[in-house]
């Protein structure tokens, strides 16, 4: 299971002036079990503070963060993440960074090395286990990360716009597979971009947010069949209706 | 390849140097200063090498000079690196201990030889706590602004990652991610532990050593012997750093090669 919900979700800093900043303001949304959900805005808008609130790294000044009837407090091995930036540990190998949430569950060597390497099939860098990340592309080491935080078998994957420092063509690529592998290991998956382009070609439903501070705009249910072809007719017209509708209704006045 | 050439090209320069600077210093003491107290040449150093090696004492001070240099480094270790740690991990830490840091920590090794006597008498701890207080300034400090700049990211890839108690956090996040740190602490404390090590087998905690028998021969003004203490002094320093160089880093710190070049 990993059916996720979003009550009444505030959060809020405090300035250095004394004034306070509100990041993200009463949000209350839906994600259910297996769904892919692309949550769009430009930045600044909170994007990141609430994936951050999801996955229990920070929390919430306000409102409840349900995972399958139950409040979510601090870091749970149910939720795995995926970070914008570079995120594995450079000091271990590819095999032992995708092993090491395993190692953590105290999971002896040969059990967790069988899971991981079978994950590491899943992206096609069998050849790469014993690389240091270093050695790696960038694709290649968001590729581990995502294998990283599978590996755990979470319900819920959260990724930070993992692909967003990659160039045009990998980013293709690794979209792809993502869907391909979302589709054989079926989590919930709450994808963050600024990219209509990607969240169209992704997502079951696009969560869009209004900038500063980060209120519930508007949600787009994508009914285009998979796999979806970007060249399609049917492609650009939910991406015009997309934009049009955040131009309209969602962009700072 | 042509690096590699290119290199050994480099190395035989080396050696050039080195023999060079042997001919001039000959010259200079053997044809100027004429003078083998005020300056022994290369050839009298070398007899002089030969004598001390046929007593069978430079074996001797180099044993009892390595158990100096050991305790005081082992303690070093023992003491920097925990204090290091909380240090740089807990911030409380940092405020309570901070400020009796930065008192202790200018005070020359070498004025503690007063107390090394009173505490310890003359003993190897006490030539060794003299190298401690060299060595272990460099090796906390080091191992400190490691755990302060491990990456915000790596932490929260843990504890994403199901590694969520401070010692775990510390152990498999904070450590490797501040090795390199700590490491280049470790090396700067060999260089600043073995250069204590002369003055603290100075005031007679033992009958052998490098430092020790190189005053005994001033007294005796054997000046030759006192180079021949200098030079060995001068290479085993080199000795422990190139071990250093190669052993630990390549081995510790396989990871970072490619990321620095």
């Amino acid at each position: 299971m990993g059916d996720l919900q979003i009550r009444n979700l505030s959060q809020s800093f405090p300035r250095e002036d004394g004034s306070i900043l509100t990041v993200l303001d009463n949000l209350n949304f839906e994600v259910k079990d297996k769904e892919f959900v692309c949550i769009l805005g430009s930045s600044g808008c909170g994007k990141t503070t609430l994936l951050r609130l999801i996955a229990g790294l920070d929390r919430a000044k306000n409102g409840d963060i349900i995972l399958d009837g139950e409040k979510i407090h601090g870091t749970n091995p149910k939720v795995g993440f995926v970070f914008q930036e570079y995120s594995l540990f450079p000091w271990r190998t590819v095999i032992d960074n995708i092993a090491f949430g395993l190692e953590m569950k105290g999971m002896g060597k040969e059990e967790r090395y069988r899971i991981a390497d079978h994950y590491l099939q899943l992206v096609n860098l069998s050849q790469f286990r014993n690389s240091y990340p270093s050695e790696l592309s960038g694709g290649m080491r968001q590729r581990v990360a995502v294998t990283r935080a599978l590996a755990l078998d979470p319900v819920l994957l959260l990724m930070d716009e993992p692909f967003g420092a990659l160039d045009a063509q990998t980013r293709n690529t690794l979209q792809q597979e993502l869907l391909q592998i979302w589709e054989k290991t079926r989590k919930t998956i709450v994808f963050i971009t600024h990219s209509v382009d990607e969240a169209v070609f992704m997502a079951d439903r696009i969560i869009v947010l209004t900038p500063r501070p980060g209120r519930l705009c508007r949600i787009f249910p994508v009914d285009l069949p998979r796999p979806r072809d970007r060249t399609s007719v049917d492609f650009a017209r939910v991406r015009r209706d997309v934009l049009d509708q955040i131009n309209r209704h969602c962009s700072i006045q | 390849m042509v690096n590699r050439v290119q290199n050994r090209k480099d190395r035989w320069l080396g050696v050039l140097g080195i023999a060079l600077a042997l001919v001039l210093w000959e010259c200079y003491a053997a044809l100027i200063v004429r003078n083998s107290f005020l300056l022994p040449g290369p050839v009298d150093v070398a007899f002089a090498f030969i004598e001390l090696l046929q007593k069978g004492i430079l074996l001797l001070d180099f044993e009892v000079s390595l158990a100096h240099f050991g305790v005081g480094l082992g303690a070093a270790l023992l003491v920097g690196i925990p204090i290091g740690i909380a240090m740089g991990w807990n911030r409380k830490a940092d405020a309570f201990i901070n400020p009796i840091i930065e008192i202790l920590r200018p005070i020359p090794p070498l004025a503690w030889i007063p107390f090394a006597i009173i505490w310890f008498g003359f003993t190897t701890v006490s030539a060794g706590f003299v190298i401690f207080m060299g060595a272990a300034f460099p090796i906390l400090i080091n191992t400190y602004t490691g755990f302060r700049s491990v990456p915000r990211i790596f932490v929260e890839a843990g504890r994403m990652l199901g590694c969520t108690k401070n010692r775990d956090l510390i152990r498999y996040i904070a450590f490797p991610a501040a090795l390199p740190s700590v490491v280049s602490g470790i090396r700067i404390a060999t260089g600043v532990g073995w250069m204590c090590l002369v003055a603290a087998e100075l005031f007679g905690v033992s009958d052998y050593g490098l430092g020790k028998n190189l005053w005994f021969y001033y007294n005796l003004h054997r000046m030759d012997a006192v180079v021949v203490y200098m030079i060995l002094l001068g290479l085993i320093g080199l000795v422990i750093d190139m071990a250093f160089r190669h052993y630990i880093d390549r081995y510790f710190l396989k990871w970072q090669i490619g990321e620095v070049a």
